[in-house]
């Protein structure tokens, strides 16, 4: 059987890439996706966790359910708000969207 | 694993199914009324919350024994029950500042958000578990992020809610990711059971540290704390101001529930290491707050870097990991809120009639009107920690479970912080007294905002000096922890 720690090294690969994209993207919506991509490795370690620690117990499946079920709803609100600026700025770029700082 | 449902348990949850009901009645009631008839939402929201305030504090009052119900899904204790009646009471509060707030107001969904985070926060204070306490968390803040960028035509607004959103996505799958972690370490997800877990198991510590520490960069977020701080300013700024005073006063408060509970009761094993992160964050979060809010113009700008601040203030107790530490965050929640809804009360009431957040504006409000003078020098003298009000009995516990636990430095810099803090509210509180007012008109306050001011402004007295129940609430919190 494949070790645990293969899965906890794809979803660390996965976490990571996703984390840079969050700070290295400048579009709103890959930023959203980069985000996507973290909780994913998030679900990675959780169905692992539980299949190879505790099996008997539901706990970690029903926390990657949760997981992906509000994944989809903050991304849901996301997109709502990326529309709502892009209607008033025609720009979906982090770096544009500075009308406040200090 | 459920068994029987018991009377017990649904009286724990009694405060979340009284919300349910009323956002399905917020719903109905939007449906059914039209055009001007829709100015009774607020007051139908008002009165709902009220009523689910008198209910939990009749009947939902946690026994003499702590327990674990649903599943171990969440705890019914004291510490729980006086954060879900400080969340009502804000959201009461907050609810009847939103009336006459143009495009907020008369709007259905703006309360059901307004509702649902508030659910999400009770059950927040209530969670024992990493699911659950993940769940919470989200439904507290995906609502919040619609309601800072509630305000579609306004540029600020939707520049606010965005960069919420953002931020708190990343801050959240962060979290989350050591969250999973922490479950796989410990082999449980229940925060009662972790602690007994991680010691069985001989975790090393430096890798709990690092769970952690992924941990406390969503909570460090949730409560605004240096370094990860940067987007409250702006997002207090751009956001509709009720929901500004909500964010900085429930959604804060909330944070530092979970942040008691969670630390308290899962990392003894590594208490000293993560007793120093929170002091560090502690230092920063006074000295960046106050330091940074010398050079505000804008009044919602200030209390923003003014609320960094008393997060660090109130992370004293949490850095104690004390008995008289967690009751001295209590106790400086229970203030701060009402201290700060009052203060954003009377920007709220002043931008309905200057339009203007800007604090040279409120020159000579003291002419304009007395009363508003009046509550805005309590509520900025009580943010400052002067006695006989709320916030100098906050904040002398706090220094005190400080020095109790060893961390005098720590209780000095707060002292010193103290000082600087008080230096800008007193300027602020010079252009409302002293300065000539550009325009003599007088200020109107709607009868809903002046009974919500008058109710915050009669508590931040009441906290400095009818000590005995509120102490005695914040004591039974703190040792249900421990």
């Amino acid at each position: 059987m494949i070790p645990l720690s293969w899965y906890l090294f794809v979803a660390a690969g996965l976490f990571s890439i996703g984390l840079y994209g969050v700070l290295a993207r400048k579009n709103a919506v890959a930023i959203l996706m980069s985000v996507e991509f973290m909780l994913n490795a998030v679900n990675i370690n959780l169905v692992a966790f539980w299949r190879y620690q505790t099996p008997e117990s539901m706990n970690g499946q029903v926390f990657a359910a949760m997981v992906f079920a509000v994944a989809a709803a903050e991304v849901a609100v996301g997109l709502a708000l990326v529309i709502s600026i892009y209607r008033r700025r025609k720009t979906v770029s982090a770096n544009e969207i500075n009308l406040m700082k200090w | 694993m459920f068994g029987n449902i018991t009377s017990s348990m649904l009286l724990a949850i009694l405060p979340e199914i009284a919300l349910l009901v009323l956002i399905t009645v917020i719903f109905i009631a939007d449906l059914v009324l039209h055009g001007k008839q829709n100015s009774n939402l607020a007051g139908i929201t008002a009165v709902g919350i009220a009523a689910i305030f008198v209910l939990t504090l009749i009947y939902a009052r946690p026994g003499e024994t702590d327990e674990l119900v649903w599943g171990g899904m969440l705890r019914h204790d004291w510490l729980a029950f006086v954060f879900k009646l400080l969340f009502l009471a804000s959201g009461f509060i907050t609810t009847l500042f939103t009336i006459g707030w143009e495009s907020v107001w008369r709007k259905g969904e703006f309360y059901v958000l307004l509702l649902t985070s508030l659910l999400g926060m009770t059950l927040m204070a209530a969670s024992a578990d990493l699911i659950m306490l993940f769940l919470a968390i989200e439904t507290t803040s995906i609502p919040l992020y619609v309601m800072a960028g509630f305000m579609t035509n306004n540029d600020k607004s939707t520049e606010s809610g965005f960069k919420y959103l953002l931020f708190g996505a990343m801050t959240t799958a962060v979290m989350l990711y050591g969250l999973s972690l922490l479950y796989g370490l410990a082999g449980t997800s229940n925060i009662y059971a972790m602690a007994e877990s991680i010691a069985a198991r001989a975790i090393p510590s430096p890798v709990l540290v690092g769970t952690l520490l992924l941990i406390l960069l969503g909570f460090g977020f949730k409560v605004a704390l240096v370094p990860l701080h940067f987007w409250a300013p702006d997002v207090y700024e751009g956001a509709p101001t009720p929901v500004t005073a909500f964010l900085s006063t429930a959604s804060k408060a909330a944070g530092f529930a979970v942040l008691a509970r969670v630390m308290i009761a899962a990392f003894p094993s590594i208490l000293a290491d993560w007793q120093t992160i929170i002091a560090i964050a502690a230092a920063l979060s006074m000295i960046v707050g106050n330091v940074v809010a010398l050079t505000q113009t804008n009044i919602k700008r200030l209390l923003a870097y003014s609320s960094i601040a008393h997060a660090g203030y109130a992370l004293l107790g949490i850095a104690a990991a004390s008995e008289l530490g967690v009751l001295s965050v209590v106790y400086y929640f229970l203030v701060y809120a009402v201290t700060n809804l009052a203060a954003f009360g009377v920007v709220i009431i002043v931008y309905h009639t200057t339009g203007s957040d800007e604090i040279s504006d409120y020159a000579g409000l003291s002419r304009r009107s007395p009363m508003l003078a009046l509550a805005m020098l309590l509520a900025f003298l009580s943010l400052a920690g002067v006695p006989p009000l709320g916030g100098f009995i906050a904040k002398v516990l706090a220094f005190a479970a400080a020095v109790d636990a060893g961390f005098v430095w720590l209780a000095v810099l707060g002292v010193l912080n103290s000082i600087v803090g008080l230096y800008y509210y007193l300027i602020v509180l010079k252009v409302v007294y002293l300065f000539p007012p550009k325009d003599e008109k007088a200020i109107p306050t709607r009868r809903s905002h002046g009974i919500a001011l008058a109710t915050s402004v009669l508590l931040v007295l009441l906290l400095g000096v009818v000590l005995a129940p509120w102490y005695d609430w914040a004591a039974a919190s703190a040792a249900s922890l421990f």
